[in-house]
Order: structure tokens, then C-alpha cells, then sequence
């Protein structure tokens, strides 16, 4: 029996008067890159968003790491933030700090590491995910987006979290570099033993990184399971997105 | 990790061979964990001491791994430079020097700008100047009047107990009078403005220019000094005249208030005294200096909205920079206003 990290059940989002999603229902088990697809607006970031607590729901349950995100007390709220790490799309680093300072910043609040070891860390992450040592004393302003993202993802993975949340990864990144930051994302599933939960569009990556998929179509999940039996649907968003085979 | 590091410092190591790290009945393993006993072995290693990793789990002997692979291939972090106090005063200055060229700079893109805005009538944005008025003045319109009318009943009501003790009481519509029109109406519109229309310039603009938003409005053709900085430049300086004419009643209005109360002035005789001792002098000269004041408050809320570099707390320093410079440069103005009307006798 597999472990389930994250459960939605029954969710259902309102805004205004418009309905997102009605009565979604997923499981995330553990170890697994889950991957969350659909067209543009279903609200896939959404369900990203409600699943990190940043936006509320209306109806229905999210139970993340064994905690009912509707009845969490604050305490175990803050708890769980430190136990995973979010990419978001545009990797919101902090302007006002560099590379180094953004990492390190998680580090400092949570934990009573000396400076010495917190440096260490730092450089440990920042060539973990493929940057260079000397990228550490720039600021956002003066690195590329790949950049930016390799520096957003180090920052998430600054306190060891088992779960990573990520939102499109790839988007915006060259293909060499794309292709790159899925094998990285492997490597990292692997070696640190991460659960990850991402948004993605790029066809290339889903295939060549996510275990088990999500599609949401129609304010529903209309898919749910492993990549192999996928073509099999009959749904016109599947169709017309999988048309293309990059399996090989 | 820190007290375990300073445990392990007390140890005495002398002529200590070879040490063995028994992770045995570890519970909980990080890649911090695995930076720390990695970096612990290679202090070994520099002493000639022989170090073990002795471990049955397979998680920490890969976490061990992965540290180490990682850390073969990385460089140690550039040393962050630190600037001495002189480098830094330096900088200051130099800040300030670069700073009044790029401004001096500024107003000339925005010369030329009107100058293309002369060659033909068309190039004016109508538009944008009358969304600009509406939204920098006639919406300052109610804050305006409530703070000219109560520094009016202010100074009245202050100045009425001083004029009360000499029987002076006529002489607050000449005092009323010729310092609400001549310096403090044009002066609390100025700060008001300042504070309301400048900061909002100064915040439009950066958040545009961080979204990329001037980008590409350029790209497209669109000069900004066209779109945005000329029509906030002479709508706040056809309103401002406008706005401190507002001020003036509004003051006069609470002197009157409070002489017709405390002083027992009817209000058809402050008018009368109003028209015999105030010559109609200092009420224009009040309203010549709207437009100068609305040209230094506008200019320098857009400028410092072009400063904005590229992060989120350039924003704040501009917008504060925006403020206070342009309300120091109003009173500097005001001042210098003051000089030459006294010289020439107005």
C-alpha cells in the first residue's frame, strides 16, 4: 500500500460567480512526480495554489502531509510550510536579496545553524542545481530566467522538504535547458527522496518525468493515472494534447 | 550542529589515528546532516586522520555520496566585497553628481518632447491630459479644500487672541488675507499635491517600468515622454492655479468663521476690509506660482518613476525620494519667489 501525501475530495472553487473546479478528487502517493495538465484556465495553478494554503476553497477537503488544510491550527500550518518547497512560475525571488541571501534566508529563520555551515549549505544547493558557485552575489535583476529558476528552485529545496510543489518548471526555459531541469528533477527525486506535485504544459517533460498525471477539463478531473493508457481516451483535450507521441 | 561541533572541538585528538562515524541508529538524515559530517571527514583528512562512515542504510550512504560528488565539483562562494567608509561617502556624492545630470537629462528629453508637441496640434493626448486632471486634481479637490479651510480657522483663531489683547481686531482680514492668498494656500496645495499626485506618479510609472510595460511601449512606437510624462506635467500644471484658487476660499472661509465668532466681525464687513486692504496683487501672485510649483512636483514624481530599477524595493525608496524632494523643492522655489517679488516691489 502506498503512502498518500496529498488527498483532495470533493473541491470545489467559486470566484465570483464563476466556477473553477466542482467536486475535484486526486491522491498524491508518496515518492511520485504527479503531474497536473489541462488547457489554459482550467485552474491547474489554482489547485497548486490551494493545495500550499495561499488560496482558500469553497467546498470539499485538501488533506496535505496528514493535515486537513480546513481545520489546521496555525502552528501546524507553519509547520507544514517549512516541510515543503514551492517553485513558482516566475521563481519570485526576493529583488532586494541575491542568489545566496535568498537561499540562505529559509536557513536563517528556521533553523540555528552557524553562518559557516549555513555558507556551506548554500553552496551545496546552489551547485546541486546546476549554478555556479560565482552566480552566488548576484541579484535577481541580473540573471537570466533559467537562472532565476535554478535559483528559485535551490531556495525551495533549501530546508530538505519531502515535497516539492512546481509551477511549469520548464516554461520559459530553452530546450537544452528544459530537457536539462527534468533530468535534474529526476536526479533530485531519487537522491533526496522528494515527493513532487507540478503544473506542466511542455510535452517533452511530461513524458519524460511525470509518474502519474491529473488532467482537469470542464471544471473535473477527467483523468487520472499513469501515461500509458492515456491515449486510450476519448476526451477531446486528451486527444488533440497527446496527439503528438514523444515516447519514442 | 554548532554545539555538536563545538563538542567535538574539545575532544583532544592528539595522536588519534583513525576515527569512525557510526550512523547506525541515525532516525532522521539531511543533506545538511550529510554537509556537516562531509565537511567534519575533510578536517580529518587535512590532520592525517583515517575517518569510517559505518552505516547500514542505504539513504545516508547516497546522501553522503551526493554531497560529496557535489562538492568535488564546486568552487567555495566569492567572498562578498566590503566597501570602506571613504568608498562609501564616495559613492554618496558621486550618487548625487550622477544623479543631478540625469535629471538635467530628463527635463531636456521632456523640452524636446513639448517641442514636438508644438510642431502640430494633433500630437497633444488630449485624452490622457483630461484623465490625468480629473484624477491628480478635481479628485484632490475635497482633501484641498478640507485642509486649506482648517489651516484658515487655525491661524485666525490663533492670531484672534493676539489681536483681541490690542484691540486690533480689524487687522486679521489684512493679516488673513494676504497670507493665506499670497503664501500659505499656494504652499498647503503644493504638499498636498506633493504627498497625493507626486508619490502616485512616482509608483505608476516604476511598477511600469518593472512590469516592462515602458519596454514596450517603446517597441511599439509609443515614446513614453509622450504617452505618459507630458500629459501628468501640464494637467497638474493647468489644475494647480485651479486648486489653490480653491485653497484661498476655503481658508478665507475659516477666517471668517472664526472672526465673525471670536471677534465679532459680520462677514459683510470682512468682505469690504478684505476688498480695501488686500490689493488683488498677492491673490495673482499666489496663483503665478501654481503652474511652477506643479512643474517641480510632476516633473520629479515621473523622474523618480523612470529611477525605479528593477526590483520591488526601488519602489519604496523612489517614491519616498519623491516626496520629500519635491516638497523641498516647492519651498525652495517658494523661497526664491519670495526674493524676487520683495525686489521688484510686488
Amino acid at each position: 500500500m502506498m503512502q498518500s501525501l496529498i488527498k483532495l475530495r470533493g473541491v470545489r472553487t467559486v470566484f465570483g460567480t464563476k466556477v473553477v473546479h466542482d467536486g475535484l478528487n486526486l491522491t498524491v502517493n508518496k515518492g511520485e512526480i504527479y503531474g497536473l495538465i489541462g488547457p489554459s484556465g482550467c485552474g491547474k495553478t489554482t489547485v497548486l495554489r490551494e493545495m500550499v494554503m495561499l488560496q482558500d476553497i469553497s467546498d470539499g477537503e485538501i488533506e496535505v502531509l496528514g493535515h486537513n488544510l480546513n481545520t489546521i491550527s496555525i502552528s501546524d500550518a507553519q509547520k507544514l510550510r517549512s516541510e515543503w518547497g514551492v517553485l513558482f512560475q516566475a521563481g519570485a525571488l526576493f529583488s532586494s536579496l541575491n542568489i545566496k541571501e535568498n537561499i540562505s534566508l529559509p536557513l536563517k529563520e528556521y533553523s540555528d545553524l552557524s553562518q559557516k555551515m549555513i555558507d556551506e549549505i548554500v553552496e551545496f544547493k546552489i551547485n546541486l542545481v546546476g549554478l555556479k558557485s560565482s552566480d552566488a552575489l548576484l541579484y535577481p535583476s541580473e540573471i537570466s530566467g533559467g537562472m532565476k529558476k535554478k535559483s528559485a528552485l535551490a531556495r525551495a529545496l533549501a530546508m530538505d522538504p519531502k515535497l516539492l510543489f512546481l509551477d511549469e518548471p520548464t516554461s520559459g526555459l530553452d530546450p537544452i535547458s528544459a530537457r536539462d531541469f527534468d533530468a535534474l528533477i529526476l536526479k533530485l527525486r531519487d537522491l533526496l527522496g522528494l515527493s513532487i506535485v507540478m503544473v506542466s504544459h511542455d510535452l517533452q517533460s511530461i513524458y519524460a518525468t511525470l509518474d502519474r498525471v491529473a488532467i482537469i477539463d470542464e471544471k473535473k478531473i477527467i483523468y487520472e493515472g499513469d501515461l500509458k493508457n492515456i491515449k486510450n481516451s476519448t476526451n477531446k483535450f486528451i486527444q488533440t494534447f497527446f496527439r503528438r507521441d514523444f515516447e519514442q | 550542529m554548532t554545539i555538536y561541533k563545538k563538542k567535538i572541538d574539545k575532544i583532544k585528538l592528539f595522536g588519534v589515528k583513525e576515527v569512525d562515524f557510526t550512523l547506525d541508529d541515525v532516525v532522521y538524515f539531511d543533506t545538511a546532516a550529510a554537509i556537516f559530517i562531509n565537511s567534519l571527514r575533510e578536517e580529518f583528512f587535512q590532520q592525517n586522520i583515517k575517518t569510517t562512515i559505518i552505516t547500514s542504510n542505504k539513504d545516508i550512504v547516497e546522501a553522503l555520496e551526493l554531497v560529496e560528488k557535489t562538492k568535488q565539483k564546486s568552487q567555495p562562494l566569492p567572498q562578498e566585497l566590503k566597501s570602506t567608509s571613504l568608498e562609501h561617502i564616495g559613492e554618496i556624492f558621486y550618487n548625487y553628481y550622477s544623479g543631478f545630470f540625469s535629471f538635467m537629462l530628463f527635463l531636456g528629453k521632456v523640452f524636446l518632447t513639448t517641442l514636438s508637441y508644438l510642431t502640430s496640434i494633433k500630437n497633444i493626448r488630449y485624452k490622457e491630459i483630461f484623465f490625468e486632471m480629473n484624477e491628480s486634481a478635481i479628485k484632490a479637490l475635497g482633501i484641498i479644500a478640507l485642509t486649506s479651510f482648517l489651516i484658515g480657522l487655525v491661524i485666525a483663531y490663533q492670531s484672534a487672541y493676539q489681536l483681541k489683547i490690542y484691540g486690533a481686531n480689524i487687522f486679521i482680514v489684512d493679516m488673513l488675507g494676504i497670507s493665506i492668498f499670497r503664501e500659505l494656500a499656494p504652499l498647503m496645495t503644493a504638499i498636498v499635491i506633493a504627498g497625493r499626485s507626486g508619490s502616485a506618479f512616482t509608483a505608476q510609472i516604476g511598477a511600469m517600468k518593472i512590469t516592462e510595460e515602458l519596454d514596450a511601449m517603446r517597441t511599439m512606437g509609443f515614446d513614453p515622454y509622450l504617452f505618459l510624462v507630458l500629459p501628468r506635467i501640464i494637467a497638474l500644471m493647468i489644475t494647480m492655479p485651479l486648486l489653490i484658487f480653491v485653497s484661498d476660499i476655503m481658508g478665507l472661509l475659516g477666517g471668517i468663521i472664526v472672526s465673525y465668532l471670536d471677534l465679532g466681525i459680520s462677514v459683510s464687513l470682512f468682505i469690504e476690509r478684505l476688498n480695501e486692504a488686500v490689493a488683488p496683487k498677492h491673490f495673482y501672485i499666489g496663483l503665478i506660482k501654481g503652474p511652477f510649483f506643479a512643474f517641480l512636483i510632476a516633473s520629479i514624481g515621473v523622474y523618480r518613476g523612470l529611477m525605479v530599477k528593477n526590483d520591488t524595493q526601488s519602489i519604496g525608496f523612489n517614491t519616498t525620494k519623491s516626496v520629500v524632494e519635491s516638497i523641498f523643492a516647492v519651498i525652495v522655489c517658494d523661497a526664491l519667489f519670495s526674493i524676487i517679488f520683495t525686489n521688484l516691489g510686488i
